[in-house]
């Protein structure tokens, strides 16, 4: 084994934050190496330092890359070297071919022209390599987010990497999709190319890493090989710095009347005429229970949550809701917030939080009437009052509630959104995905507050394609597949293995 | 109390910051016109000339934080004062009821862009564009393609009117003073218990004589302005209708439920749309809104040029959307105050007049907006990306 990197005592320091401090890092030729800390712990600084989005001079100490001292001023340099990024967020141009997003920056040319065959022959080659069986004219927007990920990849192979980084690489990926991208991954290990994974999914990096370095507040905490030390309890304590005596609360539920029900829920694409995204689904959630849905992406999970939340996906056209065992129609999310209905959304960036205003402005968006007087005039100081309250009982990690939301971690952003929800004193709360790219000591505190919703009365709906998650948090768990709910488990008998067949069944035939 | 000056500076320098650049072009103008800029005479001048764009602009500045644009605004001002002048010179119906026949033409022309806007989904830019061309057209035909001229003593009073010798006073008007001095009270008092309220909620507050050294100075620069108007001709009607306006719609944009759900939508639509806001009814009323302003700012343009031209106020609509960005409000939307789209229009105004006064040609003077503009907006996407760099 030879050292392929060494990053030696790197401190990065920004105004008033040290958002480095001494940082070591060392990755063996043709190893995964995964990279563990909570939000905010400086991983994505190091990798921006590695790769050159900090420009050399704006940071302390050495890198060392093949044994040679490196200054990258720009990603440039560093792809030159061999060093290729891949952001959580895809840097891909939906419009354009994947032949064309692999090229983008590098196009194929002869003679000061792109040569569109070249161009496509070489994508095809890449795309074998990374097994993604796809034509490399189709538009990105046409296929999945997880064959976008090894386009991407492709897209890094076309630069001739030797050094691979990806932050959160399966993070919005299904199960099946994950498989296959950490396959990938052990493949290019196989023909000499090293990768650095940052990640939150520890059972990932238990099946995949070689190594995992721990980093905590801008500090290195120490560095695992594989092997009997290094195990996902460790990774946490050194995460957290502290020990978790388990990943999720106790909580002994306090189950009463049934609140919610829906039958036979149907409801129809937006454009794809013919197509159910909801087919007859029918489930019910009582007073005190926090109950799961579990499907794969695609499932159904997301439109069946915003169709039933004043229908606010796509187009209903048969079924039933009850609340309190009275049926009743509602036709826009104002209707459903009134009658007590609250939805989490599972992208909070792009549909849950205006990310320029303040956080008191975010709490109190959905819940402006409860602090308005008279016709129309906002109370301010009562809306500030009321969002300092959300600040200390979720322990938002910020000095004031006028600090813009774009600025707070997931972590903090997700409180901000549950915040906003719990302001509507809602009766059901559907929340989807509600620990989605966050990191173990802040999950750990969601579902605190999720046990605490429901003890206080709360019918409680999470949505989670972790079912780890669902497991560790539910009474019951309603599987989906395809759009029609394929059975349901009380939390003693469910396990990871009988909800995977009851989420994959397909539909009998008749 | 230094840091806390450097905090001015540095943390809010994008709200200083453009009240900084409008005293410095003050400054400027005044030393290059050898103090004509702030003569009595030109000070009163300043505020009749330009009324109307800072009304235009109140309007102006929903709509851009709702995240469209209006460029029809100048036309709607042109139809608003050609129907107002065939109803008082050719109909000789009473200046009352033109007035509110052209503000209701204002906002039904504000609805009809409304609807295409937010039940038919069309662009903002393209819904008024067409109207630019589609009002300005109905001007021409209203017309006849002739000037109207002139209307009654009294429909010349709104913009150009008056409240003078109300109080008394020796060679300046008492009431003015009065006014201004009752202004500056009741804001300094309001901004007391604004302090108040902060620091009985924890919230941060600047320090003491921080706080009395920006009322002191904001009540001597109105006391001082006032001075000039009541040593010229006395207290404007319009400027009770701009004061009235800015009062009113700085109070929606802050404290209201419907100024919230603006920003809301601006701010991020889908996530609006999932908080409940009836995203379509509160983008028809921005676009009813603006018609109303513009109806108005209508009616203020043909009382102050005396009647209605076919050609009124045209390219209007680019100074009240200038005066929003160089007031801060941000080109995608969810960002900008009305306070500062006014300060915006002044800085517009001040140095039009500047330019003016000093006898630049048009040709420098539209070179000279263009350039502040950009620059305006270049500062606010630097100061942006500074501030982004100093946090993550």
């Amino acid at each position: 084994m030879t050292t392929i990197l060494k990053m030696e005592n790197i401190t990065k320091t920004f105004p008033g934050v040290k958002a480095l401090s001494n940082v070591n890092l060392e990755v063996e030729r043709g190893e995964i190496h995964a990279i563990c800390g909570e939000n905010g712990a400086g991983k994505s600084t190091l990798m921006k330092v590695l790769s050159g989005v900090y420009p050399h001079g704006t940071y302390e100490g050495n890198i060392i890359f093949e044994n040679e001292p490196v200054q990258f001023s720009s990603i440039n340099d560093s792809e030159e070297s061999g060093i290729v990024i891949i952001h959580q967020e895809l840097a891909l141009v939906p419009l354009l071919s994947i032949a064309e997003n692999i090229f983008l920056g590098n196009e194929q040319l002869e003679g000061g022209r792109i040569n569109w065959n070249k161009t496509n022959q070489e994508a095809a080659k890449l795309l074998a390599r990374v097994g993604l069986d796809e034509n490399p004219v189709t538009p990105i927007n046409q296929i999945g987010v997880g064959k976008q990920q090894l386009v991407e990849i492709a897209k890094a192979l076309s630069k001739r990497v030797k050094l691979l980084i990806l932050d959160e690489p399966t993070a919005a990926l299904n199960d099946t999709d994950s498989a296959h991208l950490l396959d990938l991954l052990r493949h290019l290990k196989g023909q000499g190319i090293t990768s650095i994974m940052i990640s939150h999914k520890l059972n990932e990096i238990a099946d995949i890493a070689d190594s995992t370095t721990v980093i905590r507040d801008g500090s290195t905490i120490e560095t695992m090989r594989r092997g009997p030390e290094m195990t996902t309890e460790r990774i946490i304590r050194g995460m957290v710095g502290r020990d978790l005596d388990s990943l999720f609360p106790d909580h002994e539920p306090k189950i009463g009347e049934e609140i919610m029900r829906v039958e036979n829920w149907t409801v129809m694409h937006p454009t794809v005429a013919g197509r159910k995204v909801s087919d007859k689904a029918s489930f019910d959630v009582r007073a005190g229970e926090i109950v799961g849905i579990a499907g794969l992406m695609g499932a159904g999970r997301t439109e069946l949550a915003m169709s039933l939340f004043g229908e606010s996906y796509g187009r209903k056209v048969e079924g039933d809701l009850f609340l309190h065992g009275k049926p009743v129609r509602l036709k826009n999310v104002d209707e459903a917030i009134q009658a007590g209905l609250a939805y989490a959304t599972e992208d909070r960036k792009r549909y849950g939080l205006n990310l320029i205003d303040d956080i008191r402005h975010n709490i109190s968006a959905a819940s402006l009437k409860k602090i308005a007087s008279g016709m129309s005039v906002i109370n301010s100081n009562e809306e500030i009052k009321v969002a300092e309250g959300y600040r200390k009982s979720m322990r938002i990690k910020t000095p004031t509630v006028l600090n813009i939301v774009g600025q707070l971690s997931g972590g903090n952003q997700q409180k901000v959104v549950l915040s906003k929800w719990m302001m509507t004193e809602p009766e059901v709360l559907i929340l989807d995905e509600p620990t989605r790219g966050i990191d173990v000591g802040a999950k750990y505190e969601i579902y605190t507050i999720i046990n605490a919703l429901a003890d206080a009365g709360k019918a409680v709906v999470v949505i989670s394609s972790e079912l780890p998650e669902l497991l560790g948090l539910c009474d019951r768990i309603f599987t989906l597949a395809f759009g029609r709910m394929t059975g349901q488990l009380p939390k003693g008998e469910a396990n990871q293995e009988n909800l995977m067949t009851l989420m994959t069944k397909e539909r009998e035939v008749a | 109390m230094m840091s806390a000056i450097r905090d001015i500076f540095t943390k809010n320098l994008r709200q200083s910051g453009i009240v900084i650049a409008f005293v410095a072009i003050t400054l400027l103008f005044t030393i290059l016109t050898n103090g004509v800029l702030l003569d009595s005479q030109n000070v009163t001048n300043i505020v009749l000339q330009y009324s109307y764009i800072l009304i235009l602009a109140i309007g102006m500045l929903f709509v851009i934080v709702i995240g469209h644009i209006d460029l029809s605004v100048g036309s709607i001002m042109a139809l608003v004062g050609a129907v107002a002048a065939t109803m008082v010179i050719k109909m000789h119906l009473p200046w009352w009821l033109a007035v509110i026949a052209g503000i209701v033409v204002g906002i039904l022309i504000g609805a009809w862009h409304g609807f295409w806007v937010a039940y038919v989904g069309i662009p903002g830019f393209i819904v008024t564009l067409s109207g630019m061309l589609l009002f300005r057209g109905m001007t021409f035909l209203v017309l006849n393609s002739v000037s109207l001229s002139p209307m009654t003593p009294e429909y010349q009073m709104i913009a150009t009117g008056f409240i003078n010798g109300l109080l008394g006073g020796a060679g300046f008007d008492m009431f003015t003073l009065v006014v201004a001095a009752v202004a500056v009270v009741g804001y300094a008092f309001s901004q007391w218990r604004t302090r108040q309220a902060r620091i009985r909620y924890e919230q941060q507050v600047e320090s003491m004589p921080l706080f009395i050294a920006k009322l002191v100075l904001i009540a001597a620069v109105a006391m001082f302005f006032a001075w000039k108007l009541a040593t010229s001709r006395g207290f404007p009607i319009v400027l009770f209708i701009l004061a009235a306006l800015i009062l009113i719609y700085g109070f929606v944009s802050k404290s209201t439920i419907y100024g919230r759900h603006v920003f809301a939508i601006g701010g991020n639509l889908n996530a609006a749309l999932l908080s409940g806001v009836k995203v379509k009814r509160t983008l028809f009323y921005a676009y009813v809104n603006m018609g109303l302003l513009a109806g108005i700012a209508g009616i203020v343009y043909s009382s102050r040029s005396n009647g209605a031209q076919p050609a009124a106020g045209n390219g209007i609509e680019l100074d009240a959307i200038a005066a929003c960005f160089i007031g801060g409000a941000a080109v995608t939307g969810g960002v900008g105050t009305v306070g500062g789209a006014m300060v915006g229009g002044l800085v517009m105004a001040v140095m039009t007049n500047g330019m003016q006064l000093l006898g630049f040609p048009t040709s420098i003077q539209q070179i000279v907006k263009g350039l502040v503009l950009l620059l305006a907006v270049a500062f606010d996407i630097w100061n942006k990306r500074r501030a982004a760099s100093s946090k993550s």
